[in-house]
């Protein structure tokens, strides 16, 4: 056992450590990169599945498949009077509404009297608001939270999926998205 | 520090509303078992290979966020009305993506994965074989 290492070897042994200064890298990276929580839907570019809401709110007609279908794109909004982040895209949605966008709404597992309330502290945009407390509709669009934001085109076909609360800052993008599905 | 304590107890439950969620009671199948304990079963063995959407590392099973009940209220009643499992998972999968299963998909993307431990276990006999042919000829040479 005298005789010299080949000189390769000596490489060779810092291998193992240089695997792990990467692995340990990528566990790193893995930890503090901001994760990406959200699921965004997989039935964009799909019609709206059938569905005929009662009315979520006393004095405003529930929501059906048909009300889509109206040759002009709308809004879909998906929201409830539980949820902290949809207080705060009202005003945007408001600008949106007297921008002449026709916003319909689906309030998920809701009581008439919150909605009410709801409606009335944060303002209404809403045509016509569809009850959903068994997120069934929810489920049936590919949306996976409070609030979410479809843009369906006139034919009723899902177009675009906004995940989240509109922010003013996603004013034009939404507006653009209407336009293009107005095309 | 008797008084501080029951102070942070009040300031709890003062705080609990805000992080409250829906009021509404759960779905009629959300924790309610099917009758007949096959159909039971099926969608037992479906609802644990579904993601819950709400808190991602959970299957709807095991989850009691009001969005896991009312997917299992939807399982649940699909399997009642004779819907077969793979129909419903496939009915979830166009709408979420295959995040949504727990299930492997048979995909071309999958293929690295399923071919790494037969190219591990080539590489390990390869180099064996390497090490063994040497030691036999270091052992002729005794």
């Amino acid at each position: 056992m005298s005789e010299p290492e080949p000189k390769r070897s000596r490489i060779a042994i810092w291998l193992p450590l240089a695997l792990f200064g990467a692995f340990f890298a990528l566990v790193i990276w893995g930890l503090v990169r901001p994760a990406d929580r959200e699921v965004a839907s997989a039935f964009i570019g799909k019609p709206l599945p059938q569905f005929a809401l009662d009315a979520a709110t006393d004095g405003q007609p529930g929501l059906s498949t048909a009300d889509f279908k109206v040759g002009k794109p709308k809004l879909l909004n998906v929201f409830a009077s539980w949820c902290v982040p949809c207080a705060i895209e009202s005003p945007q949605l408001d600008a949106l509404a007297k921008q002449g966008v026709e916003i319909d709404g689906v309030a998920i597992r809701d009581r008439k009297e919150d909605v009410a309330r709801f409606l009335a502290t944060n303002g209404n945009p809403f045509q016509r608001i569809g009850k959903d407390d068994l997120s069934e509709v929810q489920l049936g669009i590919g949306s996976s939270g409070v609030p979410e934001t479809f843009v369906i085109d006139g034919k009723g076909v899902i177009r675009y999926q906004h995940l989240g609360e509109i922010r003013p800052e996603d004013m034009d993008l939404i507006l653009r998205k209407l336009q293009e599905a107005g095309q | 520090m008797r008084i501080l304590l029951a102070l942070l107890f009040a300031l709890l439950a003062l705080a609990q509303p805000a992080t409250a969620q829906d009021l509404l009671p759960p779905a009629p199948y959300a924790y309610k078992q099917l009758e007949d304990p096959a159909l039971e079963a099926k969608a037992q063995r479906l609802m644990e290979t579904l993601r819950c959407l709400k808190c991602q590392s959970q299957a709807i099973s095991d989850s009691d966020a009001p969005m896991a009940g009312d997917m299992r209220h939807q399982v649940r009643t699909r399997i009642a009305a004779g819907e077969d499992p793979e129909a419903i998972r496939a009915w979830l999968v166009e709408r979420y993506g295959d995040y949504v299963s727990y299930a492997p998909q048979n995909k071309p993307i999958m293929w690295p994965l399923f071919a790494a431990p037969l190219v591990i276990l080539l590489l390990a006999a390869l180099l064996l074989r390497g090490r063994f042919r040497r030691a036999g000829i270091k052992g002729d040479g005794q």
